[in-house]
């Protein structure tokens, strides 16, 4: 695999931002994230003092809450060259939200911009920083890939993990129709308006199933497993796993909600 | 029309099951998505066309009573007159005096939202005055007395099957013989009908999509031609429009038209798209003999230099709703407000206040692509966050939602005590996931489960795991 840094002499300091659903439901795409990094010519630490990004108090609209949340991160991370999160969501949380909670305040705003500039989710800083082109990974596979809605529109994440999915050795896309298209879970939308939700992500499921692919990937494990508990209700065959397990080879573990073979 | 949307859920949960609806849904992401994105791939100036586009709305919000005052010395020049109408009562009031002035006994109306904000036809026709709509969609709709289920395709919950029953049930002056089977034949036989009513009409009235400060001119873009008939054969004309509807120049007008159409129906341009300055003239062959504009405010005034003022760039093509998947499943009526998806869940509470509407900034899954689509940059997810704000600064968040959070937020806030939890229920859960490794119910998490499975911890947190290996790394560098 290709290694390349520019921008620091040694090697980056990277603290990893695992996510809350990462850390509680699916570690491996912790691990997935660790090995991904270190192969690229990471550091990589985790802060313990790290819980959620903020974002169901955020899109409740509880600002006090999201803004002690969010000073909580930017202190457990500030000292590390890069921060980064395997999930679109929780990314642009940091990136292009932390900021605007601190407009205003002369002693955050700073920090918090400084926080934002150094924040990336993790597929797009492996292929747009660290200049990464191939994992080295193989994976026998039909595959379809999920653009979650955060990471695609508001930090443009569409290319790179197609990008690096396309080097791994065996796999093949296929593409779904819509996969651009909200698969409905829309952190806490998917239990306050359950209906709605599941009526959007049979959609997104029936897309899935067209697709002819055997394993479904995304960046983001909300999605992921809004998409997995879907396609397990209606029995489909389809597995489901974070597209990091896939490029780091770390596909041991079972699928999400699956128990393996 | 009656403001129902507290029963936003309930609305929605039964267009759900609705499978007429579903059905007509389905052509609204069948139709307008990709006839609006091969429109803007033919045109590689759209991004630059959408910003200059926000830009003179944002200069007009900045300079709005300076245009105001502008555009009403023009309209005077031209012979016209300016009402100003502070609130919909206001604007109702006017519109029938000037209606019962004329002795008017029916009035045609070219397609208008701001009409069915201020809920005109009903107040004209408590007063014995016959609102007839002219505009297909707003037609059909009202033969069956309902409201637009989209603010440019006003009948899109129908059918062609429904649109035959009712034109059957209504225009029994008509052969019964006749074929009504296809669109085409739908469509001449409403002209017919409303040929006839245009000339009996004493008076027009049309909405405006500009109102053009430099010429005091209101201009209307339109597919069928219906608001130009109604705009010049009725002795009198009436506009009515809200304040936010004001360009500078007829090149600003030219500029946000080429960006309108091509976001709503993926056209270039309309069919129509008609200038209006000032009442008919010596030397004019045709025209009103009187021409009218109401001045619609009804709350606009009071959203600018807050954090709802870009909604008024807004130019209601549409497009917001054309690209939202809760709209394409649930359709417009359920949002129960005048103004549904993604543009009425910004603008209805800040014209009916917060505490009726929350449901509709609260029902979107904060996917974005609204504000991806609008030709005029309007930032929907964020304005509909900061209604979320305003809601739960004012207690009006559901309890069992603010309880919910405020109980997570603690552990949120808390990282030890957070992981020492997490380090005890997470390893339970994943126990008790079993064999399939996830769970077909679960009490507490209802919501997920009735529709999904929710798949089960793995096993112990990743923290846990980390720290352990952590400290396996550590004790084997000793």
């Amino acid at each position: 695999m290709t290694l390349a840094n520019s921008e620091a002499a040694g090697q980056p300091r990277v603290g990893l931002f695992a996510t809350c659903l990462v850390d509680l439901f699916r570690p491996s795409v912790g691990f997935a994230s660790v090995k991904l990094l270190q192969q690229a010519g990471c550091e990589v630490h985790v802060p313990v003092a790290q819980t959620c990004c903020g974002q169901p108090a955020y899109n409740t609209g509880d600002r006090a809450d999201t803004r002690e949340i969010a000073e909580q991160v930017i202190e457990a991370f500030e000292e590390f060259d890069f921060v980064v999160a395997p999930s679109g969501s929780c990314a642009s949380m940091l990136k292009k939200h932390y900021p605007g909670l601190f407009k205003g305040d002369t002693q955050w705003e700073e920090r918090a911009q400084r926080f934002s500039d150094k924040s990336h989710e993790l597929i797009s800083f492996l292929t747009d920083v660290m200049m990464v082109r191939d994992t080295g990974t193989a994976l026998e596979a039909k595959v379809t890939y999920h653009d979650s809605c955060s990471g695609l529109r508001e930090l443009g994440i569409k290319e790179q993990p197609r990008k690096l999915l396309g080097n791994v050795d065996g796999v093949k896309m296929h593409e779904m129709k819509d996969s651009d298209v909200c698969c409905g879970f829309g952190g806490t939308f998917c239990v306050k308006y359950s209906d709605i939700s599941n009526a959007i992500v049979t959609k997104k499921v029936d897309n899935i199933d067209a697709s002819g692919a055997e394993l479904l990937l995304a960046g983001d494990l909300g999605c992921l497993m809004n998409m997995a508990g879907k396609l397990k209700r209606q029995g489909s065959d389809v597995e489901v796993r974070h597209v990091a397990e896939v490029l780091a080879g770390m596909t041991s573990q079972p699928p999400i909600a699956g128990s393996g073979k | 029309m009656e403001l129902a949307a507290k029963h936003f859920k309930a609305n929605a949960s039964k267009a759900l099951v609705d499978a007429q609806l579903q059905k007509a849904l389905g052509n609204v992401e069948k139709g307008f998505i990709g006839k609006r994105q091969n429109s803007i791939d033919a045109l590689p100036e759209f991004d630059a066309l959408r910003d200059s586009s926000r830009d003179i709305k944002n200069h007009v919000l900045a300079h709005l009573d300076l245009y105001l005052e502008e555009y009403e010395a023009k309209v005077t020049a031209s012979g016209g007159i300016v009402h100003w109408a502070e609130t919909a009562e206001d604007a109702r009031r006017i519109v029938l005096d000037i209606c019962k002035k004329a002795n008017a006994r029916t009035v045609t109306k070219g397609k208008s939202m701001i009409t069915e904000e201020i809920a005109l036809n009903d107040h004209l026709e408590a007063n014995g005055i016959e609102p007839v709509e002219t505009d297909l969609g707003e037609y059909i709709i009202q033969l069956r007395g309902e409201h637009p289920s989209h603010i440019i395709a006003p009948a899109v919950h129908l059918n062609k099957e429904q649109v035959e029953s009712d034109f059957r049930r209504v225009h029994t002056h008509l052969p019964e013989g006749r074929d009504l089977s296809e669109p085409v034949s739908l469509l001449s036989e409403a002209r017919e009908v409303l040929r006839q009513r245009y000339f009996a009409a004493d008076v027009g009235i049309t909405g405006a999509n500009f109102l053009v400060a430099e010429t005091g001119s209101s201009v209307i873009v339109t597919n069928e031609g219906n608001g130009d008939l109604t705009q010049t054969l009725g002795k009198v004309h009436v506009v009515v429009a809200s304040i936010e509807k004001i360009v500078p120049t007829l090149e600003d007008t030219a500029q946000i038209l080429r960006v309108l159409a091509r976001s709503a129906t993926g056209q270039d341009m309309s069919v129509y798209t008609t200038f209006s300055t000032g009442p008919k003239r010596p030397e004019d062959p045709d025209g009103p003999d009187e021409y009218h504009v109401v001045l619609l405010d009804n709350g606009r005034s009071e959203m600018i230099g807050t954090e709802y003022q870009d909604m008024l760039r807004c130019i209601r093509c549409g497009a917001c709703m054309n690209h939202c998947p809760v709209y394409h499943v649930v359709g417009g009526h359920a949002y129960g407000s005048v103004y549904p998806g993604p543009m009425g869940a910004v603008l209805t509470p800040s014209l009916n206040g917060i505490e009726e509407t929350g449901q509709l900034p609260n029902a979107s899954t904060f996917c974005g692509r609204c504000e991806e689509v609008c030709p005029m940059r309007i930032p929907l997810p964020k304005m509909m966050r900061h209604w979320r704000e305003r809601e739960f600064e004012r207690n009006l968040t559901p309890t069992v939602a603010r309880y919910g959070l405020k109980f997570w937020a603690f552990f949120a806030k808390r990282p030890k005590l957070y992981r020492f939890a997490a380090s005890f229920g997470i390893p339970i859960l994943s126990a008790l996931g079993g064999s399939t490794r996830r769970f077909r119910s679960m009490p507490m998490a209802s919501g997920w489960t009735r529709y999904r499975d929710l798949p089960a911890p793995e096993g112990r947190t990743f923290q846990q795991q980390w720290a352990q290996r952590e400290a396996l790394k550590q004790e084997a560098k000793q």
